[in-house]
């Protein structure tokens, strides 16, 4: 016979006041099983937790109900209580009487008679509880960053730093991504490159840290603290312990007139490339698309120059296979692909061009080694038009949210502009101006006050060609909507943020989700902004939304704390409430018939196949098999399974049975 | 008839809806006591056979309710609740039980209100159709009858 103990809280008045607390303890005493009743005035207070405490040592209880406030309240603090007077707390369950009774009824007898139902059915329950012990997995110190842009490096070197060992994987031929490619960065216009390839050159030399470039990830199985992860490395065409990086095969390369990715097709590259002079590693690929050999089988000039024989024309993809214990996806943004902007005549105006292009056109760096000219001609523009919001912002096109850099890169712009050419007159159609963060609002009254910015307060619905000129035709909405028209020599587009490329598919390979454009999403918006809802991946940059760079590096702390946090432990323990499938002694081994109809419906992959075998190794049976490491304890299997051969530890099929029985058979 | 309070039964899931009426309540938000909350980890976890069964012990409506679709926090537990109950409804219609009386809906955890309101409404609802005693009388029929 059970020997339960039930205890009625009254929370102060908060349900004593609409609830009879002692008759509720008083008819909870009769249940069959229930060994001890008492009601008192604050049960999660010091003295209460100590009574219930008293009373499962004193009356042997094998079995708790605490009726006060939402176990998303107290049952942390019941639990423990019970843990510490010697019971396994899973048999300790609360039973809801304030939010869901005393606080939404009236004080009515049939008040008082819910809350006796509800401790019914809850004493049924834990009644078929059963003592459960939190898993214990084991941790591999090892992290997958996912991209190697500022987000990636700064999360690589603060898991690095705290003594775990690193894999980092970049797609491209060198890590530095979207923040190697601006001139200067806002608030304080420092040199971009100037702060970021010290970090890049930190993560290649850090022992820690092992960086595979031009590398994607295959696949991925596993669980927190125990991932398997396939890594392919793309073909370089190259030994690299062979290269030295002299540049000679770059320089020789006869393919010269390849739009460069890096200096957003402001400026060429050669088929065997690196993509900048600070890029890490300096080493150079060989781009098959567009290489001489690979497209007609001749020419393997880059071969002949070569001083260290490192050139490989035969080399292939190579899978390697890495084990993990997280992984931080940092795999960044891309910007809107601009033939969204027929009107603003992207791609049909040379002289149009992204805030991106911008970006190396004013770099020292770039093609035109700072000076602003335009794309036609090479003149430097007089009279240059800067559009915000170019797709963010306009449900017509799809995006809704704000792409939040744009505001302070643009009046970047300005200043970076009118720094360079001083007789030049910079015009901003804008809808807002967003600045929040520290000095921004500073930093974009700067460009207007002493700069000399032109904002104009209105969208542009046109550009068009006219005698040589740009006509921007917008609007002044600050002036009545008044028409404006404006003759400019070259036209910046503040393109939106976008999910970056493949973004989906890297979702899908790693079971975390992702909203409406694709962004990756977090466990909570609040709580757990760095979490994904896959324990043990986290987030890190704008691959989770548009951000600046320090919302991006602050991110990758944050995210590289939780690693380091995971890793501070050799073993993780987690809940017990699991499915688990039912397993008995032979002949019958287990009431599963192997039909594997749970598999497809798990959302976490923790169905797998388990062969049972006899003596001499011949398969008897196939049955599932839940992977405690992976369960998250949804019981969709349960409520599936056809012959009720998986039980969800908390949330059997008895006890849920049992509290429908109890709740109605008074 | 008059004095009849309906018995009625929800299954809810932890995330969402068991968290709204636990917002319900902070709100202190009245509604109907008739119901009587069974907790679930996620409406993916609900066996359609437990609706049966509280019928069988005399309950006269049923609530299933959980996070709205895609909010699920385990990614698609309240799809298979979705789809698992649009199979049940056509079959508990086919076998002579009043879909009527039983309500599927989707509370987050931010819609204190709104259950309150889905309680409310079911309620009268089912105080309009009556006591349900089918399904207990069809268990009592013997079976002497029966064609076999």
């Amino acid at each position: 016979m059970a020997r339960i103990g039930v205890f009625v809280c009254h929370c102060g008045s908060n349900i004593s006041a609409t609830v009879d607390c002692e008759k509720v303890a008083e008819v909870a005493s009769q249940f069959p099983g229930v060994a001890y009743s008492i009601s008192y005035k604050y049960m999660c207070s010091d003295p209460g937790q100590t009574l219930v405490k008293e009373a499962i040592k004193e009356h042997k209880l094998d079995g708790v109900v605490v009726a006060a406030c939402s176990p998303r309240m107290h049952e942390p603090t019941f639990r423990r209580a019970t843990a510490e007077a010697g019971l396994n707390p899973y048999l300790c369950e609360m039973a809801n009487l304030r939010e869901h009774c005393s606080w939404v009824h009236d004080k009515t007898e049939a008040t008082t008679n819910k809350a006796i139902d509800i401790i019914r059915t809850l004493v049924e329950k834990v009644k078929r509880n059963t003592p459960l012990f939190p898993i214990r997995v084991p941790v591999t110190k090892t992290a997958l960053v996912i991209g190697g842009g500022v987000a990636g490096i700064q999360a690589a070197l603060d898991i690095a730093n705290a003594g775990n060992k690193v894999i980092m994987i970049e797609k491209d031929p060198s890590i530095g991504g979207h923040m190697s490619q601006l001139s200067e960065t806002f608030p304080t216009l420092d040199c971009s490159q100037c702060i970021l390839t010290p970090r890049m050159v930190e993560v290649a030399q850090n022992p820690n840290i092992t960086l595979y470039t031009y590398a994607e990830l295959e696949s991925l199985d596993g669980f927190i603290g125990n991932f398997k992860a396939k890594i392919r490395l793309k073909a370089k065409s190259l030994d690299e312990k062979l290269c030295t990086g002299c540049g000679l095969c770059c320089t020789k390369c006869p393919v010269k007139k390849i739009p460069s990715e890096f200096e957003e097709k402001l400026g060429f590259r050669t088929a065997i490339y690196v993509p900048f002079p600070q890029a890490v590693p300096n080493k150079p690929v060989i781009d098959k698309n567009n290489c001489t050999y690979y497209i007609k089988g001749k020419c393997r000039v880059c071969e002949k120059v070569c001083p260290t024989g490192a050139i490989r024309f035969d080399q292939q993809d190579e899978i390697i296979e890495v084990e993990v214990g997280a992984i931080v996806v940092a795999t960044g943004f891309q910007i809107l692909d601009t033939d969204f902007f027929p009107e603003y005549g992207y791609g049909k105006y040379k002289d149009v061009i992204t805030g991106m292009q911008f970006e190396r056109l004013a770099s020292a760096s770039g093609p035109t080694q700072g000076e602003i000219k335009r794309p036609s001609d090479g003149q430097v523009p007089k009279k240059i038009v800067f559009i915000k919001c170019a797709g963010s912002r306009d449900p017509a096109k799809g995006i809704e949210y704000c792409s939040k850099i744009c505001c302070m890169y643009t009046a970047k712009h300005t200043m970076l502009y009118k720094h360079k050419v001083h007789d030049g007159d910079a015009y901003v159609f804008y809808m807002d101006i967003r600045t929040a963060g520290k000095n921004y609002e500073e930093f974009s009254r700067r460009a207007i006050a002493e700069d000399g910015a032109h904002y104009i307060r209105g969208r542009v619905s046109k550009v068009y060609e006219k005698n040589g000129k740009l006509i921007v035709s917008g609007v002044d909405t600050l002036l009545n909507a008044m028409p404006v028209e404006i003759e400019a020599d070259m036209v910046v587009l503040a393109t939106a943020g976008v999910a970056g490329k493949g973004a989906e598919e890297l979702a899908q390979k790693l079971h975390i989700s992702y909203d409406q454009y694709k962004f990756f999403s977090e466990a909570h918006p609040k709580l757990k902004p760095v979490e994904t809802n896959t324990a043990g991946i986290f987030l890190a940059g704008a691959c989770h939304a548009p951000k600046d760079i320090p919302e991006s590096v602050a991110m990758a702390s944050g995210t590289a704390g939780k690693v380091a946090c995971l890793f501070s432990n050799d073993e993780l323990t987690r809940e017990p409430i699991i499915a688990e499938v039912h397993r008995t002694s032979p002949p019958l081994f287990s009431t599963c018939v192997g039909c594997f109809m749970c598999q497809p419906v798990c959302p976490y992959q923790a169905i797998e196949r388990e062969q049972i075998k006899d003596r001499s190794g011949n398969v008897i049976k196939e049955v599932a098999f839940v992977n405690p490491g992976l369960c998250q304890g949804c019981g969709t299997c349960v409520a599936l399974c056809r012959s009720k051969s998986i039980e969800i530890h908390g949330y059997t099929n008895n006890q849920m049975l049992a509290e429908v029985v109890a709740l109605l058979n008074v | 008839m008059a004095d009849f309070e309906p018995k009625i039964v929800a299954f809810v899931c932890n995330w969402c809806t068991y968290a709204g009426a636990d917002l319900t309540g902070t709100s202190r938000i009245k509604y109907a006591p008739n119901v009587r909350i069974i907790r679930f980890p996620c409406t993916g976890r609900i066996d359609f056979m437990l609706v049966m069964k509280s019928f069988a012990n005399g309950a006269d409506g049923i609530i299933v309710s959980g996070c709205h679709p895609n909010d699920c926090h385990y990614t698609s537990g309240n799809f298979h609740a979705r789809r698992r109950w649009m199979a049940f409804n056509e079959l508990a219609g086919f076998v002579g039980i009043d879909v009527n009386r039983i309500r599927f809906s989707w509370v987050s955890a931010a819609e204190g209100a709104k259950w309150a309101e889905v309680v409310n409404t079911f309620t009268e609802e089912v105080r309009n159709l009556g006591p349900y005693n089918n399904y207990i009388d069809l268990a009592k029929v013997e079976h002497k009858d029966a064609i076999i």
